[in-house]
C-alpha cells in the first residue's frame, strides 16, 4: 500500500476518534437539513422563489455549509495543530515528505465532504422530494472547483495561523461571511442586488448557484466556474508561498 | 570507515552566528557525542546533519550523501530522534509503528523493536496517553524502524527519572551492538562518559574540545572547584571521602571543595 492511502487509512481513523469535528462536519449539516424540511412552509411552494419550494433553495445552501465546516474548520485545525505539535517535523526526518500528508488530508477531507454530500442529497429526495441534479456532469464539475476553492483557503488558514487555536479562531472569521455569502440566513434569490453580485464573487455564493444551475438542468455559468478557479488559483498560490512544516 | 563528517560548519540565524565552524567526523560503529551547554548550538549542528536545517557554510556528508540534496535517499538510512517532535494525540502506538515503518523501503521488523523497548503491552495505547519515558521510547523506535545505518538522539533523557535514563543508555547500547552508529546529544557529561566513545564539546558554536571522554576529564589538570554556604551543618569527610575529591576547605562559612571528573557537574 502506498505511503499516501497509508496515511490517508490512519488520517481517517484519527478523524473519527474527535467526536466534535465529527459531529460538526458530517451529522450537523443532516440533521439542520431534516430541521428545516420538518417546517411545513418550508415545503410549500413559494412565491418569491419563482414557485420553488424553500426545502429545494437550501439543500445547495447547507451542501455549501458542509464543504465550509471540512475546509475551514476541520482542515486548518489538523494542519495547524500537527504543525505546532511537531508532527510534520517528525515526518521531515522520514523518506515520505511531509506534503504526502498534506495530500492525505486533502483526500480524506474530498472524499467525507463528497460523503456527506451524497448523504444530503438523497436525504432531500427521499424524505422531502427535492430534485436529484439533472446536469450530473455540471453538477460534478462545479462542486470539484467549488471543493478545491475552499480547501484552498482552508490551507491558506493552516498556512498563516501559528497554533491549532488561532486556525480554529481564523477559520471561524473567514467561516461566517463564507456561509452567509452562500445564503445560509438570506438566500441568494432574496439577496439585494448588490448583496447577490457580492456573493457571485465569493467561492460559495458562486458555488450554490452553479450547483443550483446544474440541479435545473443547465451547465453553470462561466462567471461561476471561473469565480471559482479564481479562488483556487489565489488562495492555493498563497498558501503555497505562505505554508510552513514548522 | 568514516560515516558522518562534518568540516567548517557555519549557520546563522540572521546577524547571529549559532555555528562557527564545527568540524568532527564519526567512524562506523561510534558513538559519538555532542555535548556542550544549552544553547551552544548542538541541536542546530545536528539538525543540519539531518538535513532538517540549511547549512550557511561548510560541508557535511552522511554515508557519502549530502544532506541538502532532496533525493530522500539519506532519510533511508539516517533516523533521528527529535528533541520536540510529537505524534497525533490519538494516534495508538501499533498505529505508529505499522505506519511509520511503512514508509521505509526495508524497515526493520517493528514488534520485535517495540517488544526490545519494553512498550509490546502498549500497542493499543493512545500517544496522549503515554508516560514521559514512554514517549521517549517510542521515539526511539520510530527513529530505529527504517533500519537505519546511523541514528541522531538528541537530548534523549532529558527529562527522564534517573532509573528510566539508566535504561535509555543501555538501549543505546544495544542499539550500538546492532551496528548502528549513533551521534548523541547531551548535556550530561555523566552520560556522556558512560556511553560515548569519543565526543565533541560545543560552546558558542564552536568544538572548543574533541576527545575520548577519559582523555577529556585527565585534561583538566588543576581539576575543578566549587565554593558554597551549606545550608544546614555539614560534615567536610562527607565530602572528602568520595572519590573524585581531592580537598574540602573551610572558609568561614562557606566551603570550597576541589576535586577532578564529574564531582562538580550537576
Amino acid at each position: 500500500m502506498s505511503a499516501l492511502l497509508r496515511l490517508t487509512t490512519t488520517e481517517t481513523k484519527l478523524f473519527f476518534r474527535e467526536p466534535m469535528i465529527v459531529f460538526f462536519t458530517l451529522a450537523f449539516s443532516p440533521i439542520l437539513l431534516v430541521i428545516l424540511g420538518a417546517i411545513p412552509a418550508m415545503r410549500e411552494p413559494a412565491e418569491e422563489f419563482g414557485g420553488a419550494r424553500m426545502i429545494s433553495v437550501y439543500v445547495p445552501i447547507i451542501v455549501a455549509m458542509t464543504l465550509s465546516m471540512f475546509a475551514l474548520n476541520s482542515l486548518p485545525q489538523l494542519l495547524a495543530l500537527y504543525r505546532e505539535k511537531g508532527v510534520l517535523r517528525r515526518m521531515r526526518t522520514t523518506p515520505v515528505k511531509p506534503g504526502v500528508l498534506l495530500g492525505a488530508q486533502l483526500l480524506m477531507s474530498t472524499v467525507l465532504s463528497a460523503v456527506a454530500t451524497l448523504a444530503l442529497l438523497a436525504i432531500g429526495r427521499l424524505a422531502f422530494g427535492v430534485a436529484l441534479p439533472r446536469h450530473l456532469p455540471g453538477y460534478v464539475v462545479g462542486y470539484l472547483l467549488g471543493t478545491l476553492a475552499m480547501f484552498a483557503i482552508g490551507l491558506l488558514v493552516a498556512s498563516l495561523a501559528p497554533t491549532g487555536k488561532s486556525a480554529v479562531a481564523m477559520g471561524t472569521v473567514v467561516f461566517f461571511p463564507t456561509v452567509f455569502f452562500a445564503g445560509l440566513w438570506v438566500p441568494r434569490d432574496k439577496m439585494p442586488d448588490i448583496l447577490r453580485t457580492i456573493s457571485d464573487f465569493t467561492p460559495l455564493g458562486a458555488g450554490v448557484q452553479s450547483w443550483q444551475d446544474a440541479t435545473a438542468g443547465q451547465w453553470p455559468q462561466l462567471l461561476h466556474l471561473a469565480v471559482m478557479l479564481g479562488w483556487t488559483l489565489v488562495a492555493g498560490g498563497l498558501a503555497a508561498r505562505y505554508f510552513r512544516w514548522e | 570507515m568514516t560515516i558522518i563528517e562534518v568540516d567548517g560548519l557555519v549557520k546563522r540565524y540572521g546577524d547571529h552566528t549559532v555555528v562557527n565552524g564545527v568540524s568532527f567526523a564519526v567512524e562506523q560503529g561510534e558513538i559519538f557525542g555532542i555535548l556542550g551547554p544549552n544553547g551552544a548550538g548542538k541541536t542546530t549542528t545536528v539538525e543540519c546533519v539531518e538535513g532538517l536545517r540549511a547549512r550557511d557554510g561548510g560541508t557535511i556528508r552522511v554515508c557519502g550523501i549530502d544532506p541538502r540534496d532532496d533525493s530522500g535517499e539519506l532519510r533511508h538510512l539516517l533516523g533521528a530522534q527529535l528533541q520536540a517532535g510529537e505524534l497525533p494525540d490519538k494516534l495508538k502506538v501499533g498505529e505508529a509503528m505499522e505506519l511509520y515503518s511503512s514508509f521505509y523501503r526495508r524497515p526493520a521488523d517493528w514488534r520485535e523493536l517495540i517488544a526490545t523497548l519494553r512498550l509490546t503491552d502498549k500497542l493499543d495505547t493512545q500517544f496522549r496517553r503515554l508516560s514521559g519515558g514512554q514517549k521517549q521510547r517510542l521515539s526511539i523506535a520510530l527513529a530505529l524502524v527504517g533500519a537505519p545505518r546511523v541514528a541522531v538522539l538528541d537530548e534523549l533523557t532529558t527529562g527522564l527519572d534517573p532509573q528510566a535514563r539508566r535504561d535509555a543508555w543501555d538501549l543505546i547500547e544495544g542499539v550500538r551492538d546492532r551496528g548502528v552508529t549513533i551521534l548523541l546529544v547531551t548535556h550530561f557529561m555523566e552520560e556522556a562518559e558512560r556511553l560515548c566513545d569519543r565526543l565533541a564539546v560545543i560552546d558558542s558554536g564552536r568544538v572548543v574540545a574533541l576527545d575520548t571522554p577519559a582523555g577529556l576529564v585527565s585534561r583538566v589538570e588543576h581539576g575543578q572547584r566549587i565554593r558554597f554556604r551549606p545550608s544546614a551543618p555539614l560534615d567536610p569527610a562527607v565530602l572528602s571521602a568520595l572519590p573524585e575529591v581531592t580537598a574540602v576547605e573551610r572558609a568561614g562559612g562557606q566551603l570550597v571543595v576541589s576535586g577532578r571528573g564529574t564531582c562538580c557537574s550537576p
